[in-house]
């Protein structure tokens, strides 16, 4: 039953940061260098999920995707099954879940990259998107690091949007979390210490990993500083 | 006009230092060659560099390199940065620290094949004396080294024009003037004009075969070191040449036989004896006096040529680096510029007596 659970979170957790790197990446880049005097309200969305309960974020991804929304009947008109309490509901939440965690540290180092390093790129003749993959990529790689693992590890251990938009079902939406809280509420203390321990060894070696990465990427990269 | 000259006709609108804004409006143009932009911080040089650089936009004007416009406000031309071909010093280098010098070098290169990307980055490090340093990082290198891969890194790209922002400033004189030799040597072949911006009056004379200086987003004169520096006609121009001492003044006699004539420090029992210049005796005038030009003695010199030679009292004392600044009131308030040997030698000190002396020829006179 663990190993299903774990396996279940495992791979939600790969599925969620992949799609965060890829959608977070531009979105970062954007929020660190467009001028748009709208950029507020962007920020601000994106932040959301920091301060908002979980439930409150589950409880409007479950209306948007459930039957009665018009994204919830075309998934089902192109899938045959409705999206909430799939695994792929659980993905979208978890995406937007843990959006600010993949977001933000990214934003932050693209920012701090001295702007006379990209001005040097395009007097040379670089285009924009040389100058974002030999530049602005490069040099903000300990910020792109830390947004994957920070989100990786944060679908790990979420709980609230998971047992709103997935419910409990095994194999396909019980997650490590639920499962201990499953395992609480049966009084089964001993299981539930062994799940738990199992997900706090994991966070803790996946942080302790990224951090001992950063050091060495920062070593590399801003040593010069 | 020939292919190859930078033409700037330009208005912009620029804050400065405090917030306050200021306009620059200028017209100039570069032939092939060192064109020296001399001007304090804040008269607007950065912001003329970006200007033609195309990091910054300006409101109306027209620059061009021969016939080609790189920006005119007529037209709706405004060609983006990375197609203008502008070699740009910035004052920082911006060298990218995550990649060697040879990476750096070739960053620009993009377009050619691997060989010919190979044989120009080897040729330029050998031009700027840095071949060994290929494999380095930014962070590995001295200062002067850094310098010269900044360059190298421009240069490769053949750029129409090379912009410097006082990016020898930081050397001493020694590695600059090598430098400046090896990018003389670069430029005898690729003769593309090459404009420096510089606040040291010392650059202006070492590299300059045409200066423009620039005072508050304005073109004050332009002309060869010598008639811009050593001859001010404005005022602005005199404080920006390092003028220390400006006195207004009133003519008083003239001795043709010596070919000078005196005039007296307004406020003050002070005679000066300065070249006979050919000015208005109605109206007052000015009289400007390097600091480094005058001469301090423990006792009343005898023999001398110098015309000028008055008794004073030491008013303050300053060391800053290697120079000691000191006032000295002789009827005048005048300051000094000595070393700090001179200081130990004179054994000068606040409230001593000391002696100055000033030649003729370096009381320089303005009317306005």
């Amino acid at each position: 039953m663990i190993l299903q659970a774990l396996t279940l979170t495992l791979r939600l957790a790969v599925t969620v940061s992949v799609i965060l790197l890829i959608v977070g990446i531009p979105l970062a880049y954007w929020l660190a260098y467009s001028q748009k005097r709208w950029k507020f309200v962007v920020e601000a969305v994106v932040s959301l999920p920091i301060v908002l309960p979980p439930t409150v974020l589950g409880f409007y991804v479950l209306v948007a995707i459930g039957p009665l929304s018009p994204v919830g009947r075309w998934y089902q008109s192109l899938v045959g099954h409705p999206l909430a309490f799939t695994f792929a509901g659980l993905v979208v939440g978890s995406v937007l879940y843990s959006l600010p965690f993949a977001v933000q540290p990214m934003a932050t180092s693209f920012a701090a990259i001295d702007r006379k390093l990209l001005d040097a790129s395009s007097l040379l003749g670089a285009s924009r998107w040389r100058t974002f993959r030999r530049i602005v990529l490069p040099l903000g790689m300990p910020g792109v690091l830390t947004g994957l693992v920070l989100s990786f590890a944060h679908t790990l251990g979420e709980f609230g949007v998971v047992l709103m938009i997935g419910g409990n079902i095994p194999g396909a939406t019980r997650t490590i979390s639920i499962l201990i809280f499953d395992q609480v509420e049966a009084l089964d203390y001993a299981a539930a210490n062994r799940t738990a321990l199992l997900l706090l060894a994991l966070c803790f070696a996946l942080l302790a990993a990224l951090y001992g990465l950063r050091r060495r990427a920062a070593w590399n990269v801003w040593g010069w500083k | 006009m020939e292919m190859s000259e930078l033409s700037v006709r330009m208005r912009k609108i620029f804050s400065g230092e405090r917030g306050a804004t200021f306009v620059l409006d200028v017209g100039f143009s570069a032939a092939a060659g060192f064109t020296i932009l001399f001007g304090a911080s804040g008269a607007g040089k950065t912001t003329l560099l970006d200007c033609i650089a195309g990091l910054q936009t300006p409101e109306s004007g027209r620059i061009a390199l021969g016939i080609d416009a790189l920006f005119d406000s007529a037209e709706r031309v405004k060609v983006p940065p990375s197609r203008r071909a502008v070699g740009y010093l910035m004052q920082s280098l911006a060298l990218f620290p995550h990649m060697t010098v040879a990476q750096n070098v070739q960053y620009g290169l993009d377009g050619l094949a691997h060989s010919e990307r190979d044989r120009r980055c080897v040729q330029v490090l050998k031009a700027f004396r840095i071949s060994t340093l290929g494999g380095r990082r930014p962070r590995e290198i001295s200062g002067g080294e850094r310098q010269r891969a900044a360059l190298a890194r421009t240069l490769v790209t053949r750029p129409r024009v090379l912009l410097l922002d006082e990016p020898l400033t930081a050397l001493d004189a020694a590695t600059k003037s090598q430098i400046v030799d090896d990018l003389r040597a670069w430029n005898r072949e690729q003769q593309i004009p090459i404009l420096y911006v510089t606040h040291q009056r010392e650059e202006v004379f070492a590299l300059g075969e045409n200066v423009v200086t620039l005072d508050g987003g304005r073109i004050v004169a332009q002309g060869s070191p010598h008639e811009v520096l050593q001859r001010p006609q404005l005022e602005t121009v005199a404080q920006l040449a390092g003028f220390e001492n400006i006195f207004e003044c009133a003519f008083v006699a003239e001795h043709p036989e010596q070919g000078t004539m005196a005039c007296r420090v307004a406020g003050a029992a002070v005679d000066l004896e300065v070249p006979l210049s050919r000015i208005d005796r109605a109206r007052p005038l000015r009289v400007g006096i390097r600091a480094g030009d005058i001469l301090l003695a423990s006792h009343a010199p005898q023999g001398l040529s110098a015309r000028n030679v008055f008794p004073g009292t030491i008013t303050a004392l300053e060391q800053r680096d290697v120079m000691v600044i000191a006032r000295v009131n002789c009827g005048a308030e005048f300051e000094v510029h000595v070393t700090p040997a001179a200081r130990e030698a004179l054994k000068m000190q606040v409230g001593g007596k000391v002696w100055m002396v000033v030649k003729t020829y370096s009381c320089q006179v303005m009317q306005e």
